[in-house]
């Protein structure tokens, strides 16, 4: 399993502009399996990104809009992406200011079919 | 009967309630003086003839007495609470000192007594239109008025989870949902932070029924853009780029 899991984050990395793709708990923010490049603090990363998609999952229940799915958050730098699969388990994403998000969200649903 | 009739009549037989006819004869002439004459020697004669105190209220409201106008058809109202004068004299004084909820109380309950007095039912309309309009002045301005979903949609919110402006629709709880905003703002800024990603910017959001788009128009504020799923995302920025403008506008002239 953490081989094929691996195997999924290492396709996601290959789209231009993605710093590091994680499987990450839902309910705690650990990491279940991670794929980044130098200087990308994994750990913070899980733990911040499962923090923020709690956050908006509040938001979501508060104005009755129903599960949350998908999260991007733009920074000056760079973004945060969160996919929210079917097992509590979120594919997190971060990339630079160049990348083609639309490209990206698709690949994380196809990563996140690992967990259907 | 005219005036010297009914003063014949008055001058002929004291104790006869000819003195109200005569009184508000004199009155609507303008003449307060005798009017205030007449009505003070009937109500020698009729303390507690509601009528009498109802003429006398009258006149003191004529006289810019309108304290103790106030004060006499109060009397009345406890001898006879559905005196339609009272509560018509009670209505026009509460309106020129423009407690209108109290005006309407009483002329409502005027026009009660009889539904067919057209000095009440105009002094009614009058009343509500005035409220009414007071009311719809005192309005909140729509800051985004004239975009799409303004009246729905766009919610604007202060650093400390306060609603600004603007308004969610279904059964979303404003306050709760401000609340919520604000949270969800301070660990997106901890998150870009932490990981160097520089300043927040925007969030973009997708639930089960909702697309939901966060911005901040200025570093102490919020501002929430929401739409049914059938909205895209790219369009839903689009939307939530042109909302941010005007709530910028709208905070920078907010400013002293």
């Amino acid at each position: 399993m953490t081989h094929q899991l691996q195997g999924v984050l290492d396709v996601l990395t290959r789209v231009r502009g993605v710093q590091g793709a994680m499987f990450v708990a839902r309910d705690d923010g650990l990491v279940i399996a991670e794929t980044l490049m130098e200087g990308v603090r994994g750990k913070a990363l899980a733990a911040l990104a499962a923090s923020v998609f709690g956050k908006f999952t509040w938001v979501s229940g508060t104005a009755k809009a129903g599960e949350p799915r998908f999260l991007h958050m733009q920074c000056t730098e760079g973004a945060v992406l969160v996919l929210a699969t079917n097992q509590d388990v979120l594919v997190v994403i971060v990339t630079d200011t160049n990348t083609n998000v639309g490209l990206v969200r698709l690949e994380m649903l196809r990563a996140g079919e690992v967990f259907a | 009967m005219d005036i010297q009739a009914l003063a014949r009549e008055f001058a002929r037989d004291p104790d006869s309630l000819v003195f109200l006819r005569l009184g508000e004869g004199l009155r609507r002439k303008g003449d307060l003086e005798s009017a205030t004459a007449v009505a003070l020697s009937g109500l020698e004669r009729y303390p507690d003839l509601p009528a009498a105190r109802d003429l006398y209220a009258r006149l003191l409201l004529d006289a810019s007495r309108p304290d103790e106008a106030r004060h006499v058809w109060e009397t009345v109202l406890q001898r006879d609470a559905r005196h339609q004068g009272a509560h018509k004299g009670l209505g026009f004084l509460y309106y020129s000192r423009g407690d209108l909820d109290a005006a309407l109380e009483h002329l409502e309950t005027a026009l009660a007594v009889d539904p067919t007095d057209q000095s009440v039912l105009q002094a009614f309309q009058l009343v509500r239109t005035t409220a009414r309009t007071i009311e719809e002045d005192d309005e909140e301005p729509n800051i985004f008025a004239g975009l799409e979903g303004a009246e729905h949609g766009l919610l604007l919110v202060d650093d400390a989870g306060r609603v600004l402006a603007g308004r969610l629709g279904g059964n979303a709880n404003t306050d709760e949902m401000a609340a919520r905003v604000a949270a969800l703002v301070r660990e997106a800024e901890r998150t870009a932070r932490l990981l160097d990603l520089g300043k927040w910017e925007w969030l973009i959001a997708e639930s089960a029924s909702q697309n939901v788009h966060l911005t901040q128009p200025t570093n102490e504020t919020c501002l929430v853009t929401m739409r049914d799923r059938s909205v895209p995302p790219g369009r839903l920025a689009f939307l939530a780029q042109k909302a941010n403008d005007a709530a910028r506008g709208w905070l920078e002239g907010q400013r002293p």
